[in-house]
């Protein structure tokens, strides 16, 4: 009873579930909602950091629904990459909850904002935490599903016009992937990632093979806001409420790309050449055309959009080269971008409301009103551009060294010129809105401990990630060499470990015994 | 809207409909199962209901909303696959229980919870999409 160490994969995702359907089922009570909502969310951060000290000193853990095996059956999986993008993911909805509980109103939570944040929480780490390629695409229905709820909660007119023009765009993208996984399906008779990852390596490399990478690259490239298609993104985070947007920015775009990551690091570790080549000036194209976005956009929450599809480009940037290194930058990015777009999110909701306006010509002299609001805007755009010691610099260090190393020219140009760019853009915004004399000199009134907490708590982090960047380098060079040699996450999955089977060994011993007896019988 | 003859077939169509939709249920393609069908059966119950009688008599007539009784669903079949836990199983294993005094009896099981879970969620969910409709009209 209770030995199962599988079960530590299970509660990060079914635990969100459940309180999603607890939230709703508390309809109309908008005080219990937000206790299950927050309480979901901090069990859920829990159980994620249960998870990742498990994977951290046992190595991967699987276990299959229902006890059906892999590959027939569907298979939760965690390996360091999985656990800790789970772990940052829920410690951030733990925060947007919270900053939720700040700044929505009784209107949002009575449309139901907490069992959507759950449910979205829930989709996010299904699709961290599944080894199976069509539970990735339930997932991923799971938080697009959530996010068209959160995106009109408010239900202004712009609202509706960005979540047509978001909901469009990802129901294009999520049929594409269903086809691309199906004719994957087709070639390979199998879904199961780890046993994709085997099957895969066997077929010829023929154009079907290559047509297939080319469909994962638009269709998850469109979920990740890549180049050229990353224009929704900034149709739409802009309009919802600012803890919504900062929830989107953190984890939705990341979904995309990570399961970009584990389809070309699993699934086509050496074919889809094709797709890797179109990959990396995907990238370059993206984080460039992002940062030179944000330099011209005059609304500042559409310059934070932005600044996110910079920041999915220099992921993918890393992913494309597909070293060790390229894949630490890769991993250390990807946690450092789910903490600051939803960090930059909450700030540019913040100075929207200080200045009562959203157009950064309309705002000025915001320093003298709100300095704390300054700060933290200034520390977490900096974190965005990459200057040392935040933890924007490190990343960027690595996938430098990374390009350098491989002989990619043109990605270590795009990183360092986007950097630039970025730099560029945030001293502007930052300049314009803050330190630009304004005529009103009134101080604003406290945002409230929730909204300046939630801003203050990951301007913090990241400079102590900055600081003390050892334990998520560390992480990030484990996850590194797992997506590099994902031998263990596809023995685990797979049921081929000796680790936790020993009913598995005894039982190939029993037919040699059978034989053995039998030879002597007949003697 | 405004029919004699609906207006008189409503009561016996929705009591049938209803208790046709538990068989359902119980019965299933496999016996058990058939949460997701059932669902949709009683569901068409509760919208013969709502375009007969008006929103706010469904509502009465549901006592709890919708969208709560959807996530109570949910709920249900959730913890259905955590039972295994306590059996040392893996996450949804069914579980079942055939007692001794009626050893035929295929309905005491976790398989069976869940689907009771489905049903609800289902029977929510589409009343709740009915009844926007209806009012937005």
């Amino acid at each position: 009873m209770f030995e199962n160490a599988g079960w530590l994969v299970v509660w990060p995702v079914l635990i969100p579930i459940l309180g999603a359907a607890l939230a709703a089922a508390a309809w109309g009570s908008e005080r219990a909602q937000s206790t299950i909502g927050v309480a979901g969310l901090g069990a859920q951060l829990v159980a994620s950091i249960a998870l990742f000290t498990h994977v951290w000193n046992h190595g991967v853990v699987a276990m299959s629904m229902g006890g059906w095996q892999a590959p027939f059956g569907i298979a939760l999986a965690a390996d360091t990459l999985g656990a800790g993008l789970t772990l940052v993911g829920s410690f951030v909805g733990l925060i947007v909850a919270l900053h939720g509980i700040g700044t929505t109103d009784t209107a949002h939570r009575r449309a139901g904002f907490f069992p959507l944040l759950l449910a979205l929480m829930a989709g996010v780490a299904g699709a961290f935490l599944t080894s199976d390629i069509f539970n990735l695409y339930v997932w991923f229905e799971v938080t697009l599903i959530s996010s068209f709820g959160l995106i009109v909660l408010g239900g202004r007119r712009e609202q509706i016009d960005g979540a047509v023009k978001y909901a469009f765009l990802n129901l294009i993208a999520t049929t594409l992937l269903l086809i691309a996984i199906g004719l994957l399906y087709g070639l390979t008779g199998t879904l199961n990632m780890a046993d994709l990852s085997e099957k895969v390596a066997s077929l010829p490399r023929d154009s079907t093979l290559e047509t297939v990478a080319l469909l994962f690259l638009v269709s998850l490239g469109m979920k990740a806001a890549l180049f050229p298609l990353y224009f929704w993104l900034p149709a739409a985070y802009h309009t919802p409420l600012p803890t919504v947007s900062a929830i989107f920015a953190a984890l939705l775009t990341k979904v995309g790309v990570y399961a970009l990551i584990r389809v070309f690091a699993l699934v086509f570790p050496e074919n889809g050449d094709m797709a890797r080549d179109a990959m990396i000036w995907v990238a370059v194209a993206t984080m460039v055309l992002g940062a030179l976005g944000a330099l011209a956009e005059q609304d500042i929450r559409r310059f934070v959009s932005f600044t996110v599809v910079s920041g999915v480009g220099v992921m993918v940037g890393g992913l494309a080269i597909g070293t060790e290194k390229a894949f630490l930058g890769t991993v250390f990015y990807f946690v450092h971008s789910i903490m600051i777009s939803a960090a930059l999110f909450i700030a540019a909701g913040m100075i929207a409301q200080a200045g009562k306006a959203t157009r950064i010509e309309e705002l000025a002299g915001l320093y003298k009103r709100a300095p704390f609001l300054a700060v933290a805007f200034l520390i977490v755009g900096l974190s965005l551009a990459g200057v040392p010691p935040l933890a924007g610099f490190w990343p960027k260090v690595y996938l430098v060294q990374a390009g350098l190393d491989a002989g990619s020219a043109v990605l270590v140009a795009g990183i360092l010129l986007s950097g630039f760019l970025t730099l560029v853009a945030v001293g502007r915004a930052f300049s314009l809105i803050f330190w630009r004399a304004g005529e009103d000199e009134t101080p604003i009134p406290d945002a409230g401990a929730l909204a300046k907490g939630s801003l203050g708590g990951f301007a913090v982090m990241t400079l102590v990630i900055g600081l003390y960047a050892a334990p998520v380098v560390e992480m990030s060079s484990r996850s590194a060499g797992e997506l590099l040699s994902p031998d263990a996450y596809i023995k685990t999955v797979l049921g081929k470990t000796a680790l936790g089977s020993p009913s598995a060994a005894r039982a190939e011993d029993v037919p040699t015994a059978a034989l053995s007896g039998l030879k002597e019988e007949t003697r | 809207m405004n029919s004699l003859i609906l207006r008189t077939a409503t009561p016996f169509l929705v009591g049938l409909t209803v208790l046709f939709s538990i068989f359902v249920l119980l019965r299933g393609h496999n016996v058990p199962g058939g949460g997701f069908i059932g669902g949709l059966v009683g569901a068409s119950a509760f919208a013969i209901y709502t375009i007969n009688e008006g929103v706010a008599a469904t509502r009465r007539a549901m006592i709890a909303h919708p969208v709560a009784i959807a996530g109570f669903g949910l709920f249900i079949a959730g913890l259905s696959g955590v039972a295994s836990l306590v059996f040392g199983d893996a996450f949804m294993t069914g579980q079942w229980w055939f007692p001794a005094f009626a050893p035929d009896l295929k309905y005491l099981s976790t398989v069976v919870l869940f689907d009771i879970g489905v049903y609800l969620v289902v029977v929510g969910a589409i009343v709740a999409i009915i009844m926007g409709l209806e009012e937005t009209e």
